[in-house]
């Protein structure tokens, strides 16, 4: 189990988070470029000092300024697969995959058979003997996380662990990936920009935004629950703020009013409207849904079999229709639409 | 017309550009055309079976190989900690090493007697207790083609350690390597190409040394003449020899480089 309190200067950006990850369970640190998730991680390995708190791995200690503790890198049993792998480039696949265990004491031979047995058990055998540059971008994935896991460490870290891929194999990689590992017992903490890479591996979301931690939980909870207009954007989510008027009537900053389901919570409200429970209409419909408002098509965008409209307005939203609507609709930009929300698709909760 | 567009396609020289750069081609070359055009071919075999060419030829090749030795064992770490310690002299550490490459060598061979000569600084002390004496031996010869050649090796490798990528060295610090075991298994590996590039550099220097040399070791056959020195002396009693000297250390030099070039200081 990693407990980290974390304080970190970086130039401008100050770093301060606390962290707990727990055996068997996968954490994403999940932020935009330039949030500190990258040291977070070198922190935890050891590849660089914090300035001031505790990391702790399994009861021991592994840093703390306060009584002048640090363990070295190499004595930490934490393993790190970077994000673009940093394989021995003059190495083969299984000198590779052996370094670690030659770096403990392991005879050549011993290593060897060692590692031979790690390259089997990720479907390496194969390519044993290939150099890294002639890898395919998830085969060089496998090999290094062979590499770390043969080190048997106790966490494992994971920066960006599918960037490095192109979009053609980065789905397959993510399933396999996910697969490798629910094997690794240990603590499993990855950092990554990308949310469906966070949804899909990881047991537990922590959001880094300006080097602090802004919310934490689930990937339901976060996604049902987000907490800042990066979450809301990164999840897919529409994140309107405004104040509550009335108990059940939200006033945007806009000024359009909103009709929720529920008594607000307090007078300070955000509240998430997923894009799929906008609707759009060309004339005003009269019907059951709360909220009805006059928008502009600003943008369209496919995404696989969904096209994701931007609309301007009273209210700023993003609405997510298939393509055979969008058609029906005769939507372009510029195009002036009627959007409707029923107030049971609206969450409303305290800023 | 089709000329001209057919110029246009590719990139053209700026006036005077193209016969400056001939001009530069053609200084090079002919003094090497002239060396081989008054080269006495038919005697060459007897000229290079001279004592006098098979021992400088073999001191050369001893004392420019040792003093890249030298220079290796210690010119490595020393690009090391100048690349990767930060340490209050640093730069003037680096303008020392480098002077040696900027300073006329009898300088250089000068300062060497100063040091370790029979009376120098470190000499005298080490004469008086064990009668060793470096200068006027053939280890006055390499210890004067250490003194020039090493700065070459040093700043080429110390280049090569900045270019490298360290994160490989987190990477193998991540799997456990200790300091010693990331120098060895991951430093010097990645740094190899500088590394050869660095030693043939500084091979080259050495081999064709003379000023330092000739100042600290002296010009003694079979001891501490070098092929330099012997073209040198031929040149005022013996021009066939002086050529054939000159044309084998053309020949060995370029048997050294070449399939050095293409294994490593290309690509």
């Amino acid at each position: 189990m990693l407990r980290a309190s974390i304080e970190v200067a970086l130039g401008d950006l100050r770093l301060g988070i606390d962290l707990q990850v727990d055996d068997g369970e996968v954490v994403a640190l999940l932020g935009p470029n330039g949030a500190g998730k990258t040291t977070v991680l070198r922190v935890v390995a050891g590849l660089r000092a914090i300035d001031d708190g505790r990391i702790e791995l399994d009861g021991t200690v592994l840093d703390e300024p306060a009584t002048a503790t640090f363990v070295p890198t190499s004595q930490r049993p934490i393993g790190l697969v970077f994000q673009d792998y940093l394989l021995f480039p003059r190495l083969s696949a299984l000198d590779n995959v052996a370094f670690g265990l030659r770096c403990r004491g392991a005879t050549r031979a011993d290593a060897r058979a060692e590692a031979s047995r790690w390259l089997e058990r990720f479907d390496l055998a194969a390519l044993a003997a290939v150099r890294p540059r002639n890898l395919s971008g998830g085969q060089a994935q496998r090999v290094a996380l062979a590499r770390t896991l043969a080190t048997d460490p106790r966490l494992l870290l994971l920066d960006e662990p599918l960037a490095a891929l192109d979009a053609g194999t980065r789905l397959r990689v993510r399933t396999e990936l996910r697969r490798h590992l629910a094997t690794f017992g240990g603590a499993r903490l990855l950092v990554t920009h990308d949310p469906v890479d966070a949804l899909v591996l990881a047991d537990r979301l922590v959001i880094l935004e300006d080097g602090h931690v802004t919310q934490s939980g689930t990937p339901a909870l976060v996604a049902a629950r987000p907490r800042s207009r990066y979450v809301a954007h990164l999840i897919g989510i529409n994140l309107l703020h405004g104040t509550a008027i009335g108990d059940r009537t939200v006033r945007l900053d806009t000024g359009a009013e909103l009709t929720v389901a529920d008594p607000l919570p307090g007078p300070d409200v955000a509240v998430a409207l997923r894009p799929q429970a906008i609707a759009l209409h060309r004339l005003k419909p009269e019907g059951s849904p709360r909220n009805t408002w006059a928008a502009t098509v600003d943008d369209l965008e496919a995404d696989r079999d969904r096209v994701r409209v931007a609309l301007v307005g009273p209210v700023t939203a993003t609405a997510e229709i298939t393509p055979a609507a969008v058609a029906e609709l005769d939507l372009a930009a510029g195009t002036p639409v009627w959007a409707t929300v029923k107030a049971v698709d609206l969450t409303a909760y305290e800023r | 017309m089709s000329t001209a567009r057919k110029r246009a396609g590719q990139r053209r020289a700026p006036w005077l550009i193209v016969p400056l750069a001939a001009l530069a081609v053609a200084y090079v070359a002919v003094p090497f055309a002239a060396l081989l055009q008054g080269a006495p071919w038919n005697d060459m075999g007897e000229l290079v079976g001279q004592p006098i060419v098979t021992d400088a030829l073999r001191l050369s090749m001893l004392t420019a190989f040792a003093a890249t030795g030298i220079s290796l064992v210690v010119g490595v770490p020393l690009a090391w900690v100048l690349a990767r310690l930060r340490f209050p002299g640093r730069s003037a550490t680096r303008a020392l090493i480098t002077l040696p490459m900027v300073l006329p060598p009898v300088v250089g061979g000068a300062a060497l007697l100063f040091a370790f000569g029979r009376r120098g600084l470190l000499g005298a002390p080490v004469y008086d207790s064990t009668g060793f004496l470096l200068p006027f031996s053939a280890w006055g010869v390499v210890a004067a083609n250490t003194f020039v050649a090493m700065p070459f090796l040093v700043l080429t490798v110390e280049s090569g350690l900045r270019a490298a990528d360290q994160r490989f060295e987190d990477a193998a610090a991540t799997l456990g390597a200790s300091r010693w075991a990331i120098f060895w298994r991951v430093t010097v590996p990645h740094a190899a190409p500088s590394i050869v590039a660095g030693s043939v550099l500084c091979w080259a220097r050495a081999l064709g040394e003379f000023g330092a040399t000739v100042t600290f070791a002296g010009n003694l056959q079979g001891r501490t003449q070098t092929m330099p020195l012997a073209v040198f002396l031929a040149l005022e009693s013996d021009r066939d020899a002086a050529i054939a000297l000159s044309l084998l250390l053309i020949a060995v030099s370029l048997a050294v480089l070449v399939p050095l070039r293409d294994r490593w200081l290309t690509a």
